[in-house]
Order: structure tokens, then sequence, then C-alpha cells
């Protein structure tokens, strides 16, 4: 808040905002202006507080001091409505639309009520929204046959239908394929000049510096600074949010050796009973990182389940060391040496149980005297784990206490300590700060280096990029493309991601 | 031709109760409360219904005692699911035993002594084209099918209140950030659901029967539930199953009496309606799309 700047007005300003949450300071005397016309980068780690100052913003959270402000006002906001009224939005991470409902409901739903339903008004406000920022949605889809950018449309839409003048968008590009976020990017350009101010939540730095006019940076809830994106560049920024440069993932030389997994014309049906895998090919080599990157929901978790045996293919094989494994329960999966990394941490867990139960949960065989658990060594191996893996916890602690890194951890113990042949993970630093991310990130790389063949699947375009050695890409459950990570053209990744060809 | 005719009058006579159940769980579920105090909603408006009719000597009072008791029903409901959030199996199960158990307590008390069963005299099937096989009806039959089924389908989809019903069923967290008030909706849908089923039950004794006994729904409140979902929470659907219940119902009423179905145990005839549900739902209730935050009750974070 140093530059000057008279000619734009502030819209809102936050003031010495604090928010505690037990004995952890979320937001500690946060100050923050946006102003007319300008996009506003807020950045900062997980748990840095970004998120906790929009909800704020936003009504969602109250805090415990500090003031807001709207138009150099002092306002009280205690909950969305008091926000849309004073002409605030917001874009959560994830969404609040009603899915089995058309646009146009989800637009007048809590509209202004009269007695019927003005489906009308809603549409001449698509039509409108297309004219002035570009914002493309049919009116009359429903909310479940979008894809996830264009649902994100429609939340901006519900937004500016309420007359919002400043927009908060939280995390808006995790979602999308790189053509969608220049879709995005472009049409919060007209948004801002028109005169909105939009506060954009980010992690990424090259997006805050494409985008943004300022930046704020915050580090443990507390402002590390604001400044003009002109006037800074990657290092600094990455300086501000970590407190120190943060070390560039790198994907250390690996030198492939034999076959590790073959995957041959596979074949699946989805949850809803249509296909989802369609003669889905490929190898896995030891010691290679294979990369699967499509939108979500292109038949990728149906091949996370029917490489662990919890979803049987209707086609196809499976080959770990020559050996036809396709149709095998989970149990002999693992057996044959897969191990999985699963995608929903909750699910891989027993909340209740201890982290000593849990870590054992995947193979009691082995921690049994006769029919009763040997919890003696139940008790060692948990000690060991925790240790050897930094997990943050005591053995008898339950599962559900954890934090995500810390659970993702104890997954890893339980799937590594058992030096699977073949290490299959699905979003594995999904929602985990920056230190639990570079961990995992660090464990998955030495697995290949130990000569684990690795499928990885993630959403997260970066990461897939700076572990992979190859990339496949998925969509409406095929194979339609192949290529080396190293030097892999962002523009045909996201062509092939998003449309299945890069032509 | 006449057993025809006679059959799609008892059809649509026998259907009138379930219509009403139907729709009244069908608002419930669509807001997201799976209602199981609907048996003892109908049990209690079929007596209240009666009671009030019996003392005051009018079928309208009668009826206007049925929906208050349904509407208090349903803000019982509420009450449980929506503002203490308890589970909604165990209300449901606890509203229909505590209702069905306060009827019946309170039978005794007031027409316990008598001597033989208190009638009163019920509501005449009215004529408008004759006499008819088919549309010889008690008034509540052509309310249920020409006035209750449009108006609660006009109403769930045309009407902002209707929208904002479908909406706290599917996904409170986006109706609540759009600003509509989730427990109030939740409210109103089960108050209105508990009148109707009320009326429901009302039916047998202040049209159909003319008296109250025991036992009399007879676990139709539960045939309901299965309506719902075979009609996929649709007020057309629900209103077709409960025709097609009330059809099988009907013929095997009609079957017992004739000489070739003399041989089979009349039992097994009067389970037909209840297996044909069964396979129906079997055949049609895969893969359904339950509402959204069904069984889930709304908190703020």
């Amino acid at each position: 808040m140093s530059e000057p700047d008279g000619a734009t007005s502030v819209l809102v300003e936050l003031r010495a905002v604090t928010k505690r949450y037990g004995s952890l300071i979320a937001n500690n005397g946060v100050d923050l202006s946006l102003r007319a016309g300008e996009v506003h980068g807020i950045l900062g780690e997980n748990g840095a507080g970004k998120t906790t100052l929009m909800r704020i913003l936003y009504g969602l959270t109250r805090p415990d001091q500090g003031q807001v402000l709207v138009d150099g006002e002092s306002v009280t906001i205690r909950s969305p409505r008091d926000a849309i009224g004073a002409g605030i939005g917001m874009v959560a991470q994830h969404f609040s639309l009603v899915t089995p409902m058309t646009v146009a409901e989800n637009l007048t739903l809590g509209r202004p009520q009269g007695l019927l339903i003005d489906l009308e008004a809603a549409r001449a406000k698509v039509d409108e929204a297309a004219d002035r920022f570009g914002i493309r949605v049919r009116a009359d889809a429903r909310v479940a046959d979008l894809s996830v950018g264009e649902q994100q449309r429609v939340e901006i839409l519900k937004a500016l239908a309420g007359d919002c003048r400043v927009l908060i968008l939280d995390e808006p590009t995790a979602v999308l394929v790189p053509q969608e976020v220049s879709g995005l990017f472009a049409t919060l350009r007209r948004l801002t000049a028109a005169g909105l101010a939009v506060a954009f939540i980010s992690h990424k730095l090259s997006e805050v510096l494409d985008v943004t006019q300022r930046v704020t940076v915050l580090r443990r809830g507390k402002v590390v600074g604001t400044v003009a994106t002109a006037d800074t560049d990657e290092r600094q920024l990455a300086t501000m949010m970590v407190g120190r440069p943060a070390a560039p993932a790198e994907s250390a030389a690996r030198s492939p050796g034999d076959t590790a997994l073959r995957v041959t014309a596979l074949d699946a049906l989805g949850r809803q009973g249509l296909a989802a895998l369609k003669g889905v090919s490929f190898s896995v080599a030891k010691g290679e990182i294979l990369g699967i990157a499509g939108v979500s929901g292109n038949g990728q978790s149906e091949l996370a389940e029917v490489l662990s045996g919890m979803r049987l293919p209707t086609a196809g094989s499976i080959e770990i060391d020559g050996r036809n494994i396709a149709g095998f329960n989970p149990r002999r999966m693992m057996a044959a040496g897969i191990g999985r990394i699963a995608e929903d941490r909750y699910a891989a867990v027993v909340p209740d149980l201890s982290v000593a139960y849990n870590l054992v949960l995947e193979h009691l065989d082995e921690f049994r005297r006769g029919a009763l658990l040997d919890e003696t060594r139940i008790r060692a191996n948990a000690d060991e784990m925790i240790s050897r893996f930094g997990i943050v916890s005591g053995p008898d602690d339950p599962v559900r206490k954890l934090s995500g890194g810390n659970l993702q951890k104890v997954l890893l113990a339980r799937v590594l300590s058992r030096n699977p042949k073949v290490l299959m993970v699905s979003q594995p630093t999904r929602g985990l700060d920056v230190g639990a991310t570079e961990y995992v990130r660090g464990e998955i790389v030495a697995q290949a280096q130990r000569g684990a063949g690795i499928v990885l699947i993630s959403e997260d375009l970066d990461e897939l990029l700076a572990l992979s050695d190859r990339l496949v890409v998925f969509y409406e459950g095929r194979v339609v493309g192949e290529l080396a990570a190293a030097g892999a053209d962002p523009e045909q990744l996201g062509l092939l991601m998003a449309r299945g060809s890069a032509a | 031709m006449t057993f025809l005719l006679e059959l799609l009058g008892a059809t649509l006579r026998n259907a009138t109760p379930l219509v009403y159940g139907t729709i009244g769980e069908t608002y419930s579920e669509r807001a997201g409360v799976l209602n199981l105090g609907i048996e003892g909603t109908m049990y209690a408006g079929a007596f209240f219904g009666f009671a009030a009719a019996a003392i005051t000597g009018s079928r309208t009072a009668g009826l206007l005692a049925a929906i208050a008791v349904g509407l208090a029903a349903g803000a019982l409901m509420g009450l449980l699911t929506v503002t203490i959030g308890t589970n909604q199996h165990v209300a449901g199960i606890g509203t229909t035993l505590g209702l069905i158990g306060i009827s019946e307590y309170v039978n005794r008390l007031w027409f316990g002594s008598g001597q033989g069963l208190s009638r009163i005299e019920p509501y005449p099937p009215w004529e408008p084209l004759g006499p008819n096989n088919v549309f010889s009806q008690y008034g509540l039959t052509y309310v249920a099918f020409f006035l209750l089924a449009p108006l609660a389908w006009w109403v769930l989809a045309r009407t902002h209140f209707g929208l904002n019903l479908r909406a706290v069923g599917e996904n409170p967290e986006a109706a609540d950030s759009a600003g509509v008030n989730v427990a109030r909706t939740r409210y109103a849908a089960l108050m209105i659901g508990g009148a109707l089923m009320a009326v429901g039950g009302a039916f047998f004794t202040l049209a159909a029967l003319g008296s109250f006994t025991l036992d009399i729904i007879a676990g139709r409140g539960w045939v309901c539930i299965a309506l719902v979902i075979f009609g996929r929470w649709r007020v057309w659907r629900g209103v077709a199953a409960a025709l097609l219940f009330a059809a099988v119902y009907a013929l095997q009423l009609r079957l017992r009496i004739l000489e070739e179905f003399q041989a089979i145990p009349f039992e097994l005839l009067l389970a037909l309606p209840y297996l044909v549900v069964i396979a129906a739902l079997v055949i049609s209730g895969r893969n359904v799309a339950y509402p959204g935050a069904y069984l889930k009750p709304y908190r703020r974070e």
C-alpha cells in the first residue's frame, strides 16, 4: 500500500483484520485494499490465510478484530447476503451450484422473489454478460452437463447477477486447462476495464504475474508486502511467499530399465455403467515416472481403481513381470507388487483408528499371533514409520486428527515400506502446503530411483511436468497422445487435454 | 366391460390416500428430508379428523383438524431433523410411533367406553356425469387428481418457493450462499407434506369408512415411501406409481371372489400389490438419483 495512485478509487478496504482458530492465528492484523479496475493478486502458501481473509470479506467467517470498509465507510458483513448487498461477489474453490438445475435456475436462486420464477430475466443476464464480458454459457443447459470451466463461468455470472463491483476468485485456475485459463484471464481483463475490482487468490507465480496489477503476499497470516506487479518478478514473489528462495523441482536423471507394468487394450465401465476406459494401452519401465494428464473425469479415476483391483476391467490385460493380473482383487494386486496412493486420502484410512493400526491395515496378516493382533510389533512398526517418514503425531492418535500432509505421510509409509514394484499415485499433493508437497514429491522420485515403475495421475500440470519422464494424455477414456515431459509444449498438451487432438 | 370400469373406479378410490401421501412425501424428500413420520401422520390424520367430525358433527371441521395435526407433525419433524439435526430415520420412526400411540390413547379416552363403533356420516360420492362406475368418487379423490397433483407439480416447477425447495434438497450450501433460508424452506416443505399426509389418512375415516378402527392405515405410509422412490421424486410419476399399486390392489380384491382363484390362499393375493411394488422398485429403482442432500442435516460452517 505504498505506491501512490490517486486516480483509481478504493472500493473495499480491510484494516487490521485478525482471525483466530483456537491457538492458530489465521489472519494477523491484515491490511488490504482493492481498487476499481485492478486485478489484485493474493499470493501465499496453503495455510497462509488467503482463503480465511476472503471468507471474512464475503461474510462466511466473522473476524475477531478489524474493520471492513466499502467505499470508505465501515460496514459489518454477517452473511453472504450482506456481502452481495455491499457489491461483493465470490467464486469459491468448490462451486456452490445446484447441479441438477439449469444455468438460468441457478442464476434465479435467491434473487428478489415474486411468486413465479422469472427465467427470462436470467436469460437476459446471460446474454448481457456474453455481450459485455465475453462470458459464454447456454442459459438452459443443466449445470451437471457443463465442463468445470463452464461451471466456473456460471459462478462468475452468479456474482455479476448480484451486481457485484468486487469479485473474489479463490484459486480459480486450479481446475482449468491452459486454454480455459487464458479465456478466464481475458474475462477478468474485461471485467476490470468495466471498473470492477478482482481479488485473485493463487499460489501460482506465473499466473499472478500474468494477470494482476498489484500483489499482496501473505505468509503465516501476516501481510509480507504489497507490490506493483510491473515492479516484481517470480524470484522476489517466491522469496516473499516462502521466506526463502524456493528450490525448483527437478526430475533427476534416471535410467529406465525393463518393463515394470504393461497395460494392454484395457476396457472398463465407470460408475454410471458407461464405458470409462476404452482400449487403454501403455507401459511403464522400472525407474520411470509415467504421468497421466487429462481434465478430471476422463477415465483417470477408473484407471486408478482398475490398477488397484477396486474395479474390474471388462477387457484387456495388466501385466507385471509378464504375469496377467487383470481381475485380481485388491489383496492379490498388492501381493503382485502394486502399491497405491489413493486420490481420496480419507477413504484410504479408517479415520477413528490410530496411526499405528492404519499403518498395518493393508497387511494385518503379518502382524498377528494366531488369531490375535501382535500389538508389540504393530507398535514397533509405527514407531519406525513415524520416525522414518517424519509423521508429526503419536502412534495412538486417531488418524482423523492429522493434517493433510501428515495423513499423506501415513499413506506413503504404509505403501512404500512394502517396496512395491509398481506405484500408482493419484493427486499426491492436492491440498498440501509447499513443505509437504516437496516431501511427497521427493519420496516419489526416490521410489523411481529405487527402480519402481511409477504411474502418476495428477490434475496439476506443473507437477506432472516437473516429475514425469513421459506423459500420456487421457481424453474420454482413451489415450490420445504420448510425449516426453522434458520440453513438452504446454499449448499442444492443453489441446490434447481439452479436445483430444493436438491439430 | 363393467368389470373394467368398476376396476378403474376402485383404482381411483384406492389410489386417493396414496396420492396425498406420495405428494406429501415427495415435498419432504425434495427438500432433503426423508419423513418416515408419514405412517404416523396418516394415522393421526385419520383419527383426529374422525374425532373432530364426530364431536362437532362437521366433516369440514374434521378435515381442518386433520390438516392442523399434519402441520404439527411436519413441524415436529422439522424441529427434530432441521433445528436439532438428529438422524432422520430415528426421528421419523419415533414420530410415527409417537403419533400412533397418542391417537390410540385418545381414541380409548374419548370413544373406548361406548358400545360398538362410533360412526359419522361420511362424505357421499359425487357423480357429476350421473350414475356411473368410474366417476362416482369422493370429493377428496377429484381434488387429489384434478387439483392437488397439477398444483403440486406447478409449485415445484414454476414458483420461487419450489425452486428454493429443490435447491435446499440438492445443495443447501449453494442455496444458503445465494441467500435462501434453508431451515425455513425445509420447515415449510415438511409442514405442507405433513398436512397432505394427514388428509390422505383422513380420507379413510371421513370418506371411505365413516369410522375409525385400529391399524386403519395398515402400512400405506410405508408404501408411499416406496412409491416416491419408484416415482423418482417427480409428482406425476409418483401419482402414476400410486395408480399402479391401487390397480393391483383393486384387482386382487376382485380375483379373490372368482371361482378360478378359490384354490389360491387369499393371503397370497393380498400380498400381490406389495410384491408388484417391490418388483417395480427392483427394476426401476437402481441407480436412481436421490436428492443431493437426502438425509443430511445442514449446518453453516
